[in-house]
């Protein structure tokens, strides 16, 4: 019954809503979102917290289904799927980044690659693995159980077992929301390459600017809106340009020093 | 997913979890150990008795005194010497070709400077052949031992141990002191063992020598009480006809007119059997429930560790179903977790069965505990089902979650 559409767009979101029914009241989160995602673009979304960009992002991940409206994922009408169809769409088509990682506690780093590969029930799984793991610069690390990895090595293992199923569209939700700014610094990198070499398409959600500006587009939700959808004139490059300082960053923001406490105390 | 990825995957969350999956699988080890080492237990108890029954004699009847059922008759007639060479002429009881009888009492036994008390057998001479008990030293009760009611006197083990320290001693020859009376020892029997009470702790002397010597057992009309007549027919096939002669023989004898009124009882060996099965069919029912329940803690004790786990691991089943695991891919590996939970723990609950049956084996010689068969192979089908049955409704819970609620699961 799914409409083919020409998969011009790797993403095709009409008109989506989404409503939490909590008891009597009623909590839309979503209030009509269009969104079109073509192949290969790199794109963060913005906005306040609460603002629905997880809400949307599971919808776009097959993890949730939208109240209203219709959602193409590369041509096929996903907001009409029953479990067992969204279960492969998730195992073939995307890709989750999550911010805490999510990876098996316990488990070698190739397994967690492999796991999407099982549920797909594809061969050479090790194999295939073993190649993504390398794309994310952890082949020295193929046996290494999380609690021996570092945050954004960690990172980079879900981006491998992101990436392994070579699925349409990588979603990821505040990837570097738990990391330090160099290894976020790294992240970006990877996904940045992932991105300008195999074309990847690229989705994610973040609160600073400064990621954001290594993408190609910013699309900004505010109240289950989007409210601006822009180009990034020159995206940066990921490690080349410096952050400005904090200091910088505050320069002239406020009135007069302040030390706490009562003023006499200092003089 | 295949079930044999799904198996690998269900194989590597135990073995992440190992203390957790060692914990689970106890309360199988145990409710399965149980369940093996008490039914081999049943199985070893019922095969004694049913050995220790065997040797009693397959078509040996015994008659014994016993109250009248009915209240029109108080009085007991005793049974005597003479009923007992009575059943053995022509045309009385045709079924029967052999009759044993004993009178028993109470006495205390000295030797040298050693005494105790013990069971005193008055018994006829042929009371070795019918009763299947034999000497180790010395000779049997002769005819004209009984003839003559003669002083002689066939000693058990536990008494030869007591009177004379060894079970090794050779009392033969020696005199020893029965109620005040000396007496000389002819013979030692045979170990015999016994159910519940020793039977080795025995004195046999001629049936006579105890109605006269040691007792007055003499009767009105001439002859003298017995405890016990013991008749043996010609065959198993036959024990009922014989039962049926000796009670018309004694009915007539003691002036019994309804069969309620009956002072005498005659066991036979099904008699015993029913006992027998009676008592080893209760064991048994009490062995299993306790088996079984053992079984239903174990079982629930899994179904709470995989509810737990569930709940623990919410967030990986919401990861799966992220990275696209289908709910029967969730479902299956959570049976797959639990039965093997259960199937491991049958196993060494097996195990833990033959264990135990060893060491019953070695602390109890009377009982041969062995594993049957039948009892690990039902130890494996339970196990699976209680694997299956108490795995399936936290499996489901799992297989049913929503991959965006359980990924939001903190
Ligand atoms: N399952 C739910 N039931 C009810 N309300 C929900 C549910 N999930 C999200 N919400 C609400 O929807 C709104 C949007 O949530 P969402 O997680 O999409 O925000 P967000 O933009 O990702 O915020 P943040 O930047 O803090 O992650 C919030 O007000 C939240 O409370
Ligand atoms: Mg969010």
């Amino acid at each position: 019954m799914s409409e083919k559409k020409p998969a011009k767009w790797v993403i095709d979101v009409r008109q989506i809503t989404k409503t939490y029914q909590m008891g009597d009241v009623k909590l839309q989160v979503l209030r009509g979102i269009d969104l079109r995602v073509a192949k290969g673009e790199f794109i963060s979304i913005m906005g306040p917290s609460g603002s629905g960009k997880s809400t949307l992002m599971n919808i776009l991940g097959a993890l949730d289904q939208p109240t209203s409206g219709q959602y193409f994922l590369d041509g096929v009408d996903v907001s009409k799927m029953s479990e067992a169809e969204l279960a492969r769409v998730r195992n073939r088509k995307i890709g989750f980044v999550f911010q805490s990682f999510n990876l098996l506690k316990r488990t070698e780093a190739i397994r967690q690659v492999e796991l999407p590969l099982m549920y797909a029930g594809v061969p050479n799984r090790t194999k295939r693995a073993k190649a993504a793991l390398e794309a994310v610069g952890l082949g020295a690390r193929l046996d290494h159980l999380p609690s021996e990895l570092s945050g954004g090595q960690q990172q980079r293992v879900a981006i491998a077992r992101a990436i392994v199923t070579e699925p349409a569209v990588i979603l990821a939700d505040e990837p570097t929301g738990n990391l330090d700014s160099r290894s976020g610094t790294e992240v970006m990198q990877i996904f940045q390459r992932l991105n300008r070499e195999k074309h990847i398409t690229t989705i994610f959600v973040t609160h600073d600017p400064w990621i954001a500006r290594h993408t190609n587009r910013v699309v900004m939700l505010r109240d289950g809106r989007v409210v601006a959808d822009q180009k990034v004139k020159a995206p940066l490059n990921a490690g080349e340009a410096e952050r400005p300082s904090e200091a910088e960053e505050l320069q002239g923001v406020f009135e007069e020093v302040y030390y706490g406490g009562k003023r006499e105390e200092y003089n | 997913m295949d079930l044999a990825q799904t198996f690998r995957v269900a194989v590597e969350s135990l073995l992440i979890n190992r203390l957790r999956s060692v914990l689970t699988t106890l309360g199988i080890i145990i409710g399965v150990g149980a369940v093996i080492g008490l039914v081999s237990l049943g199985r070893a108890v019922e095969a004694f008795i049913a050995s220790e029954f065997n040797a009693l004699g397959s078509n040996i009847l015994q008659v014994t005194s016993a109250a009248p059922r009915s209240p029109t008759r108080d009085r007991i007639a005793p049974l005597t010497s003479r009923e007992a060479q009575t059943l053995l002429r022509p045309g009385v009881a045709p079924s029967v070709v052999a009759v044993a009888a004993e009178y028993q009492l109470f006495g205390q036994v000295v030797a040298r400077t050693n005494n105790t008390t013990t069971t005193i057998r008055g018994v006829s001479d042929n009371y070795g052949t019918v009763r299947n008990w034999a000497v180790s030293v010395g000779e049997f009760i002769t005819p004209q031992h009984v003839a003559d009611a003669a002083r002689v006197a066939l000693l058990g083990l536990d008494v030869v141990e007591r009177l004379y320290g060894s079970r090794d001693f050779n009392p033969v020859g020696e005199t020893i002191r029965l109620n005040q009376r000396s007496f000389t020892v002819i013979g030692v029997l045979t170990e015999r063992g016994g159910t519940f009470i020793s039977e080795d702790n025995v004195v046999l002397v001629p049936i006579t020598t105890a109605q006269s010597r040691l007792d007055n057992a003499r009767t009105p009309d001439g002859s003298f009480r017995v405890t016990t007549i013991y008749a043996q027919a010609r065959s198993e096939a036959e024990l009922p006809s014989a039962v049926e002669e000796i009670t018309q023989f004694l009915s007539e004898a003691h002036g019994v007119v309804f069969a309620d009124e009956q002072d005498f009882r005659i066991t036979t060996p099904s008699d015993i059997l029913g006992i027998v099965n009676q008592v080893s069919g209760v064991l048994t029912v009490f062995l299993a429930m306790i088996a079984g329940i053992s079984l239903l803690v174990g079982g629930i004790g899994i179904m709470n560790i995989m509810l737990v786990s569930v709940t623990e691991r919410t967030r990986e089943i919401g990861l799966r179903k992220a990275l696209g695991a289908r709910a029967s891919d969730i479902l299956n590996q959570f049976l797959i977790e639990s039965v093997l939970l259960s199937l491991v723990g049958g196993f060494f609950g097996i195990v833990l069965g033959g264990v135990a049956a060893a060491i019953g084996t070695a602390l109890i010689p009377q009982l041969t505990i062995t594993l049957s068969a039948d009892a690990v192979v039902l130890a494996t089908v339970v196990s699976t089902f209680v694997g299956v049955f108490f795995g399936y409704y936290p499996a489901r819970r799992a297989a049913n979650m929503r991959p965006i609620d359980a990924l939001r699961f903190e």
